[in-house]
């Protein structure tokens, strides 16, 4: 999901170059409304809410931006959204309890977690059938494929591992063991680097992707908060390799880690129990989903400080961002 | 252990066919062959007077069951194997024998039994090399004065679920106690519990009355229970009846309109079906699968012992005994356990520290330790008995 957001981002930074006004539209998944709010990013107001599947969790756009691809996990499908049209277009056959997907750089081939299942499901979406189930470990939950898409990582909640599949062959080649309950992996740009975040483990592994191993584990501190509450979950790399934040669940902050030192410099508050976040194309934005809370914080990149919140619906899980020059007229 | 690598060509060829995809950083020379042995006497119910009480036969062997199974997942990527050997003791027959059967050292054991006969299988010279998880009994003196070094505890201590209760009481503002206590022996230690944390947490317990037995509560709960709990004031009734012969009926019918907690009405338990957040709807949903009805407090206990065993031995590498314990009260160790908290074993007397639900038939109403009391090194240690409480010496 934040895949697809990150690569947006740098389409759009490509064409745009820096460009101040914004007016994006931020996708948000509300799990326990089967709704997606969407925010528009100039007035930081949600200008419409579309009613999807039912508990939708994970959500991530078509490398166009022409689509939105829904994990609805209580109906067992992935839908499609048409984003000009807010219709949902067709479902894809998903395995069971689709919890977080990633979409491969060929914008054909989805990556799906089954929770339920113990099962990675390989999705074409062109032809709408199941390429291949890869059995990994217990409750699958986060997905990632590498940008140069040699690579699909699945974390498996339980049994605590990143695995990696080939997406050649769709077997799993490697397993890297982590702290308890891995949650989100993400890829640094050029692929270097694979983070996973570790939410009753309370800490974020870099693994690197040549040797599949750990080199450094990055731990977290707030002042006066107790340890058990700093659970690291959505992550999201910026697209300069200065920053990585994190949300840190119901520690109710995002951390900022510098990525030369792999230290934590900066703990911004934001709303309660924050899940995931996205990036606005220039980076200047980070919105995250707060789903004890209900709504969304908007945080401003330069001050490290959250400068807003907009409620949406309830239990809000994904985010992802539309660029403006992708917004239908 | 019993069953220490033993590595038979059926089993390699089987380790080796589930493995041939994950020979990359995870993978190790030698495969490992766990078994762990649960243990649990079977009890013979004491008459109640409703018909619809009743517990799972395989209340704790089915968490046990699916311990191995999410250790089996996470196994085929590690070429290690776990099984259970279940042995289930009649009510009239004796565990402890059974035990002595079952048992030659460096054995990892999950038991279901009454206290006394977990002392007196913790102390066999059998055992004196084993690690016993106990997922049966809450009973305190366990945790205290009559700890083994070799026994380890998953379920939650009656202390931990009666502070529970008592923390949310404080936070609500619920003072003035009403005591309502069984005449069974697991009463009057519940009840003692009770009392304990009600001073702990600063509540008073202004009034007190043992149960009397000879009314059918099923008919006349309306007509008894009101004049049962006459008094002017009181803010919450706790009842004190584990086997709930009496409890059920005491809501909705005292003289004042208050709320019902302890053994029945708002009750502190390891784990119930309402259970639903922190991923715990998928714990739920495979067990729900397996077994063919939700989990208890008991099954969880079982569940968490075996998986405990799980993590110890996938990041040691090692199926022995002692390994496996040194892991588990190393800082290393964390159990991802479905409750927003890692669990950790306390070093003091074996007690696996957990945040306790405290719940009613259709919803967790909060989640102890209750936000506010405070503790120097975790929160979950205001739960039970901290280090200054335990009488428990030897534990290391």
């Amino acid at each position: 999901m934040m895949k697809t957001t990150t690569l947006c981002t740098l389409t759009a930074g490509l064409l745009l170059g820096a460009q101040s006004a914004s007016a994006h539209w931020v996708y948000v998944s509300n799990e326990k409304d089967d709704t997606v709010s969407v925010i528009d990013t100039e007035t930081n107001e949600v200008i419409k809410t579309i009613e999807v599947g039912e508990r939708p969790r994970g959500i991530t756009l078509s490398k166009d931006f022409k689509y939105l691809f829904i994990c609805a996990s209580d109906d067992d499908t992935v839908q499609i959204l048409d984003v000009a049209t807010d219709e949902i277009l067709f479902e894809l056959p998903s395995g069971e309890d689709p919890e977080q997907f990633a979409l491969h750089p060929d914008n054909r081939h989805l990556y799906i977690a089954n929770e339920d299942d113990a099962i990675a499901t390989v999705v074409d979406i062109e032809t709408r059938t199941v390429v291949a189930q890869v059995d990994v470990g217990v409750e699958p939950e986060g997905m990632a494929v590498s940008y140069n898409g040699k690579w699909a990582i699945v974390t498996s909640e339980t049994t605590n591992m990143a695995h990696w599949i080939d997406t050649e062959t769709h077997e799993l080649v490697e397993n890297t063991l982590v702290d308890q309950r891995p949650r989100d992996a993400e890829f640094t740009r050029d692929d270097g680097e694979l983070w996973v975040s570790s939410e009753i483990g309370g800490t974020v592994s870099v693994i690197d992707t040549e040797s599949k191993q750990i080199k450094h584990v990055i731990n977290f501190e707030i002042k006066g908060m107790s340890p058990d509450r700093i659970q690291p979950v959505g992550m999201e790399l910026t697209a300069d390799g200065k920053y990585a934040f994190i949300a840190l669940g119901p520690a109710n902050h995002v951390a900022v880690v510098d990525r030369e030192t792999y230290e934590p410099i900066e703990y911004i508050l934001v709303g309660r129990r924050v899940w995931h976040t996205a990036l606005t194309p220039e980076q200047d934005k980070l919105y995250t989903t707060n789903g004890v809370s209900g709504d969304v914080s908007v945080v401003d990149v330069a001050t490290m400080k959250a400068e807003k919140s907009v409620k949406v619906g309830r239990f809000p899980w994904g985010a992802a961002i539309l660029p403006k020059e992708h917004i239908p007229r | 252990m019993k069953t220490v690598i033993k590595i038979s060509p059926a089993l390699l060829s089987l380790m080796f066919g589930a493995c041939a995809l994950c020979t990359g950083t995870v993978a190790y020379a030698d495969a490992i062959e766990i078994n762990i042995v649960y243990l649990e006497q079977q009890r013979e119910r004491p008459p109640v007077l409703s018909n619809l009480v009743a517990d799972p036969e395989d209340e704790g062997e089915q968490g046990a069951l699916l311990g191995i199974a999410d250790n089996n997942t996470t196994g085929k990527f590690l070429k290690q194997n776990y099984s259970l050997e279940q042995i289930i003791v009649p009510p009239e027959e004796d565990v402890v024998a059974a035990a002595r059967a079952a048992l030659d050292g460096q054995t990892l054991v999950v038991t279901n039994v009454p206290a006394e006969s977990l002392l007196a299988i913790a102390d066999l010279p059998e055992a004196s090399d084993d690690l016993i998880f106990n997922a049966g009994s809450a009973s305190i003196d366990l945790r205290s004065g009559s700890c083994r070094p070799n026994v380890l505890h998953t379920l939650p201590s009656r202390a931990m679920l009666t502070d529970a209760l008592m923390q949310f009481f404080n936070k609500r503002k619920w003072d003035s106690l009403y005591l309502l206590e069984g005449n069974r022996e697991v009463d009057k230690l519940y009840a003692d519990s009770i009392r304990k944390s009600a001073e702990k947490f600063r509540l008073s317990i202004d009034h007190e009355k043992q149960w009397i037995d000879d009314a059918d509560m099923r008919r006349n709960a309306a007509q008894e229970i009101p004049l049962f709990t006459q008094a002017r004031k009181y803010d919450a009734v706790v009842v004190a009846d584990e086997d709930d012969d009496f409890g059920q009926y005491v809501l909705f019918n005292t003289w004042l309109p208050r709320p019902i907690a302890g053994t029945a009405g708002l009750e502190p338990v390891a784990w119930d079906r309402v259970v639903e957040q922190w991923g715990a709807a998928q714990l739920q949903s495979r067990f729900q699968e397996q077994a063919e009805r939700s989990m208890t407090s008991i099954d969880y206990a079982a569940w968490a012992a075996v998986r405990s065993i799980g993590e110890a031995v996938t990041r040691t590498q090692s199926a022995d005994a002692a390994t496996i314990r040194e892991y588990l009260f190393s800082d290393k160790f964390a159990l991802a356990g479905f409750k927003g908290a890692k669990l950790t074993f306390r070093s003091w007397n074996g007690q696996l520290r957990q945040p306790i639900p405290l719940v009613h038939p259709q919803a967790v109403v909060a989640l102890a330790p209750i936000e506010g009391f405070l503790h120097h090194t975790t929160e979950l240690d205001t739960l039970g008995l901290d280090k200054p409480e335990s009488a428990c010496e030897d534990m290391n």
